[in-house]
């Protein structure tokens, strides 16, 4: 049969664009027969991208396995929600610990499944930044170090939202939060240096790293699966705006978080052993403008008092970010 | 209950010691302990270990306080650690030295001792010349079995081959031979003497 | 088969015949000589299949073994002090979740200031945590404690922390008999959880409990606690028809029979205090020996059924209950309400000052002359103290309190205990 490439183009929120591709092609969410890993009647929020992002992660990560699976999950929102008692939307075997130690119950997964002559068994850990950057670091450093058979996923919306909205390691300059108001001559979250994990993770040298975003939801289910073809440290780290952490609409998650793609802020690649193989092209650059405006959590920078210069300052650091990953014009700067 | 008390410097073996003369008791049927009083690993630092003997349980955990007998691995902790408190009226006390108790200003110590029961013996030159190693632990130990006559030669032996093997085993038990020859000796003279 | 072997070495082999599936370790002084021990034995093959992992923290440790025992894998760790208080949350975690891990503790102070000698301050922080704490006499009892813990942990789905002094025990050379692998596989089944990670039969673990069910799933632990207060004596009486010897239990006695002055303690110390005693007996002094084996749960009736025909009882422990006195005491005090039987408290031992039988010896004269203090301090230098309070007293920026103190006491090195 003539091969016809297609160039896929999200058209817009609504539209996922299956039907006009072959069945194989289609996405794991498309399949009647998708594990739904994280069922429906869980309580998250109206819009959450970590619902969205664990849905389509866990799904394909269940078809890479044939179901062979079991997550380990540390706390926040994503086990907050799945799990209201007495009542689990998990459809696989799930463990949640405590809220740093994700990546260490996993380990211990894989060691006992390994021990017991069942490594076709997969593990898939799972955390969101404060529990990934912050308070679990020194566990998911410890499990790269071992190269320990663990995909670990974080779902990285910036802040400690189960506890209110406060700052996190992964809370980006400028960010309101609940501990970095929007007052005084700095308002919001300071500027750091960043505190960027999917590059510590390659700085551990780990069989594969990639990040992903809910709005480019066929490239989230492929770098899953491609991660499943590894054994080893892997790590995913997906992007996925807060409605009401974020202050943004509640239809408006997946646009938000093309923009932060478009944009630069977050640049989508993967890598494996520590050096990059690709990375997924802004077709346009966005300014970031286009990007803060629609988040109340960066209101302050526009409005009675606007602040230029930090905008400014966010634009380098999405400069830059395209120079470093190369992503536009697949040029690369290492 | 036989009570001993060994002092040196970390790195010198002095719990090795007390652990060896531990087995070559048991290997002799009786019951024994042994227990060091250091902490963090840490080489040149004063360490003390102690050894129980007993045909009975022994129960007791308190550091020996009142020792039947003490052996001095490193003789620079004279005058720095309190290493006779408490020694026995008639303690034995093997000192690791070319010297004898008076240049080391030890005479008040062993004045009114019964001098069969005191003895130097120059263990890390043995030591070196065996083992190729300045640790006199295992010199010491033969020496004081001889000494006190409580332990055979050849449960020593035992003891240093349970922990030792090959080369460095055959160099300790060529000191320990020795030294547990030299003070047989030494002692059969001062008897005969006496 | 007797062996002359170090405490660590005998807790090592006989964890190793339990045929533990995942061992994972921090090191900590002193438990490290057990997991280089076990890690040995792995390496070489010698105890297979096992996963043995070197992590990263305590906190690490003791999460790797709740995961692994959550997918049905046999679970080591060991830690003592610090260790076990950075892997607290986990701890807690761990017998909130019912999963069967056994933890050795090998007993030291908790800083500041730091301090790395024997006593009961680590596992005395975890006493509520839910987890059951077994405290060995010797090594023997140590070695034997651990495989009687896999049994009672596993049987209850309640984690197990076998405590034994550090150094007094782990670094101590004395005779053990070391079972047989067989004994152990007579002893110790495999392996059955109540709970398991399985893709072929998923269950979601660790969700979160409301005031809805909170009170009862916490009860649950306690009750297997008090299920454990029956099963110990018990899985002690099988052990004793395996291995042919009496370790472990709630409780025992020595001397006990007409002692008018009881003595009530736990770990090594007993030892001593048994030789002091014998010695006092032999004096015509009417005095016994409480030694309690198992501090989690508490054997309130056993401890009341012991104590309470004495005069006066002494417990001598090596923990202190900052802000208000004893811990094991308040515990004794509490199994001997509405008696008119006098429980006095003596903190001894702290940060591994020597417990001698001559201070022992002084001290159990003193409770006979009903003189003693309800709370007291065993060999504690009252000048050091008061100078310090003194220097704190006479100035706001009096420094650091330890380093005064140590100062006073001037070269520590020069001393034997």
């Amino acid at each position: 049969m003539p091969f016809q490439p297609i160039k896929f183009y999200q058209t817009g929120t609504f539209t996922v664009g299956n039907r006009l591709l072959n069945p194989e092609v289609r996405s794991v969410q498309s399949h009647r027969d998708r594990s739904n890993a994280i069922n429906s009647g869980h309580r998250a929020c109206q819009g959450c991208g970590e619902a969205l992002g664990a849905r389509y992660a866990l799904d394909a990560a269940m078809e890479a396995t044939n179901s062979q699976l079991i997550a380990a999950n540390a706390t926040g929102c994503l086990e907050v929600f799945s799990t209201p008692y007495p009542e689990t939307s998990w459809q696989l075997p799930w463990m949640h610990s405590v809220f740093g130690n994700a990546a260490a119950v996993a380990t211990g997964i894989a060691a006992a499944l390994k021990v017991k002559g069942r490594s076709e068994v997969r593990v898939v850990a799972q955390g969101g930044d404060g529990g990934t950057t912050d308070i679990g670091f020194g566990c998911l450093s410890g499990m790269f170090e071992r190269n320990d058979d663990v995909l670990y996923i974080c779902y990285d919306n910036e802040a400690y939202m189960n506890t209110g909205v406060q700052r996190s390691s992964a809370t980006p300059p400028a960010a309101r939060t609940a501990t970095t108001m929007p007052v005084g001559p700095h308002p919001g979250n300071v500027f750091g240096q960043g505190k960027f994990v999917p590059a510590i993770a390659m700085a551990h040298e780990i069989p594969y790293v990639a990040t992903a975003t809910v709005a480019d939801l066929h490239d989230l289910e492929a770098k899953v699966k491609r991660a499943m073809e590894f054994h080893g440290a892997r790590y995913i780290h997906i992007f996925v705006p807060c409605p009401l952490g974020w202050g943004t609409a509640s239809n408006d998650t997946i646009r938000i978080a093309r923009l932060a793609h478009e944009t630069g802020l977050f640049p989508i690649f993967e890598a494996e052993h520590g050096v990059q193989v690709s990375a997924l092209p802004i077709r346009k650059q966005l300014p970031v403008e286009e990007y803060l405006k629609p988040q109340k959590r960066f209101a302050h920078l526009f409005g009675a008092n606007p602040e230029p210069g930090v905008i400014a300052r966010i634009q380098q650091r999405a400069d830059r970010n395209i120079r470093r990953y190369g992503l536009v014009q697949q040029e690369m700067v290492l | 209950m036989f009570e001993l008390r060994i002092h040196g410097r970390g790195g010198q073996g002095v719990v090795t010691a007390a652990e060896m003369f531990s087995v070559a008791a048991f290997a002799e049927g009786r019951n024994a302990q042994a227990f060091p009083s250091f902490g963090s690993e840490r080489t040149g630092a004063p360490v003390v270990s102690f050894c129980r003997i007993s045909d009975r349980e022994l129960r007791l955990r308190e550091p020996v306080m009142e020792p039947d007998a003490i052996i001095i691995q490193d003789i620079t902790l004279l005058h720095q650690v309190d290493v006779f408190a408490g020694l026995k009226k008639d303690g034995y006390v093997l000192l690791n030295t070319a010297r004898s108790f008076e240049e080391l200003g030890l005479g008040d110590l062993i004045a009114g001792r019964p001098p069969e029961r005191l003895c130097t013996l120059s263990a890390t030159e043995i030591a070196l010349k065996h083992i190729g190693r300045p640790i006199p632990n295992a010199p010491l130990i033969a020496g004081f079995a001889a000494l006190s006559g409580l332990i055979r030669l050849e449960s020593v032996i035992k003891a240093i081959s349970e922990k030792f093997s090959g080369k460095v085993a055959d160099g300790n038990i060529a000191a320990a031979t020795e030294a547990y020859n030299l003070i047989k000796t030494r002692i059969e003279e001062v008897s005969t003497h006496a | 088969m007797l062996k002359q072997i170090e405490g660590s070495r005998a807790v090592a082999e006989a964890v190793a015949m339990c045929r533990p599936e995942v061992i994972c370790a921090y090191p900590i002084s002193p438990q490290t000589h057990i997991v280089e021990a076990l890690g040995s034995m792995v390496k070489s093959g010698e105890l297979a299949p096992c996963e043995f992992i070197n992590v990263e923290s305590e906190f690490a440790a003791m999460s790797v073994a709740i995961g692994a025992s959550a997918t049905g894998a046999r679970a080591y760790t060991a830690t003592a002090s610090q260790g076990l208080l950075f892997m607290s949350e986990a701890v807690y975690n761990a017998s909130g979740l019912g999963l069967p891990i056994v933890m050795t503790v090998a007993n030291r102070a908790v800083g500041a200031p730091i301090n790395i000698w024997n006593d009961h301050s680590d596992a005395m922080s975890q006493r509520d945590s839910g987890w059951m704490q077994l405290f060995a006499e010797n090594n023997q009892e140590a070695l034997d404690l651990h495989i009687q813990a896999f049994r009672l942990a596993e049987e209850l789905s309640l984690p197990v922390m076998v405590c034994m002094d550090g150094f007094i025990l782990t670094h101590a050379y004395e005779q053990v008999d070391l079972p047989t692998p067989q004994q152990v596989d007579a002893y110790l089944p495999a392996f059955q959880p109540r709970q398991v990670l399985d893709p072929r039969e998923p269950v979601s673990i660790g969700a979160m409990v409301g005031p809805e069910a909170f009170m009862e799933v916490r009860y649950l632990a306690h009750a297997r606690h008090m299920q454990a207060l029956e099963r110990i004596p018990q899985l002690a009486a099988e052990f004793k028809r395996v291995f042919g010897r009496d370790t472990g239990g709630l409780v025992h006695t020595h001397r006990a029979e007409d002692a008018e002055t009881m003595v009530v303690a736990m770990g090594s110390v007993l030892g001593t205090i048994k030789d002091t005693v014998d010695e006092m007996r032999d004096d015509g002094h009417r005095i016994g020996v409480l030694g309690i084996t198992s501090f989690r749960p508490f054997p309130t009736d056993l401890v009341r059924a012991a104590l309470h025909k004495a005069r006066r009882v002494v417990v001598l422990e090596k923990s202190l209950a900052v802000g208000i006195g004893g811990i094991l005491s308040t515990d004794v005090r509490m199994a001997m309400s509405h008696l008119p039987v006098p429980v006095h408290t003596v903190v001894a031992g702290l940060g591994g000052r020597a417990i001698t039988r001559k201070s022992l010896h002084r001290l159990f004269r003193e409770a006979e002359q009903d003189v003693l203090e309800p709370l007291g301090f065993l060999d504690l230098e009252w000048d050091l103290v008061n100078k310090q309070l003194a220097r704190e007293r006479n100035a706001r920026r009096s420094g650091p309190a330890a380093e005064n103190i140590l100062r006073d006491i001037g070269t520590v090195a020069s001393k034997i205990a």
